[in-house]
């Protein structure tokens, strides 16, 4: 075994790994390539940081390409992405042309790999068109959609589904963001890395260090919520429910927003963040680089409560990260959140600043029964979570492909 | 005359990957209408297979249809009359459809309205493939089996002690079919493994009562 998957072993479990080496073998020398808008920022471009890199150690010959495309372009993928989670978008046909050509340039780059590889992984809206270029492709093409899709803007979905439509198969996070369609539509939910930067253990200094760094009371409880500064994770929201939770206890509020280069939005709702929050000194609003993994640890690991109040979540990574580090979280009873918040078990799900603000003041008074809950979180993260098991259910979801739609498959 | 020994218990493994079936029911009369069309592998995935899945443990539904019915439509003498449901009774997976079709036929019948859910709160159909490989672990003698079973994956587990149910006529686990051939003197640890309900545990669990019958009563036969 190589030193990363024994690395894995000592984490996730020996039997784990073994799992993946038998499920791979049939894969051996295959050409797997994925295709998604951003090397740096964002839970995509994290997982596939790792499953790559593993993918090759189980020796699959798999690759990692990313659209490249102009601001034009990613204003009309962010219009989509919204879209899919639900909002109301105009779709202008300029727009819609700087998609097509975004798409039939990049495929002009990426064609020869696209076509020659066994399996292309296509991840979200961006580079959905570039199936449609690759007219002598080969191998098998599935849709990867981590987007809460559970109620798209009708519109927005009907320009898309001709292009997911030809595909061999699509992903997704969870059963209820399944579409119509007539390919095999899979579910499996995200993971973390359980060695990266963001989720290895931290040294108590090395969280003190951070804590003092951003200003923090060393003393007084910590409230966070990881998030990029979107309106469907409701910042403004997380910034209300802490007011209502001020009136009884002395909390500090940690807003920490990372940037994706492929969300256009993100000035304008840190703006309107920062609107709400005043000149209030217990309210920390930090704008993270995307790189900043060790300190977004290090304010996990220092948090009391960690929220996720968001209205729209695809799957919410930063509720797992929380959750293996043995926190409890307060997250918006919404999308992949519920899959993770388990009321009274791993945190507690709400759909109102107040019914957070009651929850963080319910755990910030039961100390024990939080750390109860966080340690149950983590137990379940490690079960279902972590990397591991999402490139288990990839090598499986391969298998399928190359099987077909026989309910018992065996692999030899 | 010795008798001739079975052949060695090969350990085998398995796991799941879920398909959405892209149909869902937002009430009580969709949910009938829904389950009276899938295939019928999804009724397997919500019942049996759900041990297996990224879930959190409940034991205390045995089945998806169940669980709907107390968590989202909060009908909670539905959710029981759901919940007894036994897959194993039922000949295959068409007469179990037929018994579910049943319970909520007559529960519809009894209530003056259709019970429904809000948005984001309905119930989706799954369906699962499982994936079966050899582990290349082998057991030629019983005792050699019960070392290796605290090492079994959860995996293994299901595929012998639960999945095995369906491919035996007797709805016996592989262990039990395998310790036959080792005559009598394993017959307490067989009759040990008929009483371990696999309903009410999770995997990791069960190998924990199953690692138990080679070494005495199972914790629940003690308990009683």
């Amino acid at each position: 075994m190589s030193a990363v998957l024994d690395a894995y072993a000592a984490v996730a479990g020996e039997e784990v790994i073994e799992h993946l080496h038998k499920l791979a073998r049939p894969l051996e020398g295959r050409k797997v390539v994925h295709v998604n808008s951003t090397r740096r920022g964002g839970g995509v471009a994290e997982i596939l940081d790792r499953l790559v890199p593993l993918k090759r150690e189980l020796g699959l010959d798999a690759s990692w390409e990313v659209i490249e495309g102009d601001e034009e372009f990613f204003q009309v993928t962010k219009g989509f992405h919204n879209g899919l989670q639900g909002n109301a978008v105009d779709l202008r046909p300029r727009l819609l042309e700087s998609y097509l050509a975004t798409n039939r340039r990049n495929a002009e780059r990426l064609r020869g790999r696209l076509e020659e590889a066994d399996f292309v992984f296509i991840h979200d809206p961006q580079p959905a068109a570039l199936l449609g270029c690759c007219p002598k492709r080969g191998g098998k093409w599935i849709w990867r959609c981590h987007i809460d899709a559970s109620r798209p803007h009708r519109p927005v979905w009907k320009f898309l589904r001709d292009f997911v439509r030809p595909y061999d198969a699509s992903v997704f996070s969870l059963a209820a963001f399944a579409q119509t369609l007539a390919h095999p539509q899979y579910v499996v939910p995200p993971s973390i890395d359980p060695l990266s930067e963001k989720n290895i253990p931290l040294e108590d200094a090395e969280v003190e260090e951070v804590t003092e760094r951003f200003g923090l009371d060393p003393v007084r409880p910590v409230l966070l919520q990881v998030s990029r500064f979107d309106r469907f994770k409701d910042p403004v929201g997380v910034i209300r429910a802490y007011r209502m939770v001020r009136r009884h206890a002395p909390v500090q509020l940690v807003l920490a927003g990372g940037e994706a280069t492929d969300d256009p939005e993100g000035e304008a709702v840190l703006r309107e963040v920062r609107d709400e929050a005043g000149e209030d000194p217990d309210v920390h609003i930090l704008s993270m680089r995307p790189d900043a993994h060790r300190a977004i640890n290090a304010l996990q690991r220092r948090a009391d409560v960690v929220l996720q109040k968001s209205t729209r979540e695809g799957f919410g990574l930063t509720v797992t990260e929380a959750l293996w580090k043995a926190k409890p979280v307060i997250g918006g009873e919404t999308g992949g959140i519920k899959l993770q918040v388990i009321n009274g078990h791993t945190g507690y799900l709400v759909n109102t600043p107040e019914g957070a603000a009651f929850r963080i003041r319910y755990l910030l008074n039961r100390p024990e029964e939080s750390a109860r809950m966080g340690e149950k979180g983590r137990r379940f993260v490690r079960e279902n979570f972590l990397l591991t098991r999402h490139l288990r259910d990839y090598l499986a979801l391969m298998l399928s492909l190359k099987h077909g739609a026989q309910d018992r498959i065996e692999v030899t | 005359m010795s008798r001739d020994r079975p052949a060695p218990f090969e350990v085998m493994d398995c796991t799941l990957i879920t398909l959405a079936l892209g149909k869902s029911a937002q009430d009580l009369r969709e949910l009938r209408d829904r389950l009276s069309d899938v295939p019928a592998g999804s009724l397997d995935h919500h019942f049996q297979q759900a041990l297996l899945r990224h879930t959190f443990d409940d034991p205390e539904y045995r089945n998806d249809f169940a669980l709907w019915a107390r968590r989202q439509l909060h009908d909670f003498q539905l959710a029981e009359m759901l919940d007894v449901i036994d897959p194993l009774d039922y000949e295959n997976l068409e007469d179990l459809r037929q018994r579910l079709l049943d319970v909520i036929e007559d529960r519809l019948a009894d209530l003056d309205h259709v019970p429904s859910v809000a948005p984001g709160r309905e119930f989706h159909f799954l369906r699962s493939q499982i994936l079966i490989f050899g582990t290349g672990l082998s057991a030629a003698m019983p005792g050699d089996l019960a070392n290796l079973i605290p090492r079994l994956s959860t995996g293994s587990v299901f595929y012998h002690f639960v999945e095995a149910r369906r491919r035996h006529p007797a709805r016996l686990d592989d262990i039990s079919v395998w310790l036959e051939g080792w005559g009598e003197d394993h017959e307490p640890t067989r009759r040990r493994l008929g009483t371990i309900d696999f309903n009410l545990w999770t995997l990791t669990e069960m190998r924990d009562l199953i690692a138990a019958c080679f070494e005495g009563p199972p914790r629940q036969a003690r308990a009683g």
